[in-house]
């Protein structure tokens, strides 16, 4: 079966909107990271720059997945792999 | 457009890498691309801060001046950082880091030079998460007997049942895959971002757009560069442990 080159771009783009719906792991992710690090700077305000720094660093690394999606949308509508 | 992110002009909307001349390697067609460009800018502006800093140092006074303040700043707050998460090896590996940390950090930033960041290529963050994994790897086999790092390798079930073995290889294959993605991803949505912005607004993108540049040059480059720094380190100076050679 050969479809058209419109059929195939379009379709890469369906699917680079459905990538990035992966950002909302992250999101509520750090969401909850973020809440914690503010009820624990609220329970020992002398520990809030290393709470920060743990913070940030969780967060950034909890980050990763939801760029994964954002890096599969991106070569699907950029570099369009799926192209013949 | 062009007037957002320079060594990226041509069509409405391009951040890519574009090759600037080819050359030929042994048969093989190789190309030098913007990327390396940028690389070499970042590189001698980094050379130029260095002879300035070394010029300053080496007339160092007692009461630091202007000049002389920052570049202690800098070396005071680097090692503050590796001594405070390599412990008692941040010595031999302050030089590695504050490089890395310097140079990742004015990658990412030279953005607002209006360069395309070379993080934001592939084979620029690859070579960085694939010399973390070596030194990982290293320091491993220094710091560890053969039978522990085995045990490791097989690490909820006994070492006599390797079943859980390919699954522990995967996991350390992966690092530097995941530390080199989360670094160019990063950048590189920021840098796709502030394409679309200029590429797809026009002359309404004038001044305003600073804002953004905050968040994804200044903000999000110094973040990605403390995680690659943070995450290296944490990885290294597991694998050396309490310091005992084998």
């Amino acid at each position: 079966m050969d479809f058209n080159e419109n059929f195939i771009l379009g379709c890469s783009a369906i699917g680079a909107g459905l990538a990035v719906i992966a950002g909302i792991g992250p999101g509520v992710g750090q969401g909850i990271a973020a809440g914690h690090a503010a009820a624990a700077v609220g329970r020992n305000p002398g520990a809030q720059p290393k709470v920060m720094q743990t913070m940030l660093l969780g967060q950034a690394v909890a980050e990763t997945t939801g760029l994964y999606g954002l890096l599969v949308a991106i070569l699907l509508m950029f570099v369009k792999p799926l192209l013949p | 457009m062009g007037h957002g992110i320079l060594l990226s002009g041509g069509a409405e909307v391009d951040f890519n890498i574009h090759g600037v001349f080819q050359y030929s390697f042994f048969g093989h067609p190789v190309w030098i691309t913007t990327s390396h460009i940028c690389i070499l800018i970042v590189m001698l502006l980094l050379v130029a801060f260095a002879i300035a800093a070394n010029r300053c140092m080496a007339k160092a006074t007692e009461v630091p001046g202007s000049f002389q303040n920052v570049v202690e700043m800098i070396v005071d707050k680097l090692d503050g950082m590796v001594s405070g998460s390599m412990g008692q090896a941040a010595p031999r590996y302050f030089n590695y880091i504050g490089t890395i940390f310097i140079f990742i950090l004015v990658s990412n930033i030279s953005g607002l030079l209006g360069l395309r960041p070379p993080t934001a290529d592939y084979g620029v963050t690859l070579p960085m998460a694939i010399l973390t994994f070596s030194l990982i790897h290293y320091n491993k086999w220094k710091y560890q007997k053969p039978k522990t790092i085995w045990a490791d390798l097989c690490s909820p079930l006994p070492p006599w049942l390797p079943i859980w073995m390919p699954i522990n290889v995967i996991s350390a294959v992966a690092v530097p895959i995941s530390l080199s993605l989360r670094l160019f991803a990063n950048v590189l949505s920021g840098t796709a971002m502030m394409a679309l912005l200029y590429g797809l607004l026009g002359w309404f993108a004038t001044a305003w757009p600073a804002a953004l540049h905050v968040y994804f040059d200044l903000f999000s480059g110094a973040i990605q560069t403390y995680v690659f720094c943070m995450l290296t380190m944490t990885y290294i100076s597991n694998e050396i442990g309490d310091g005992t050679r084998r």
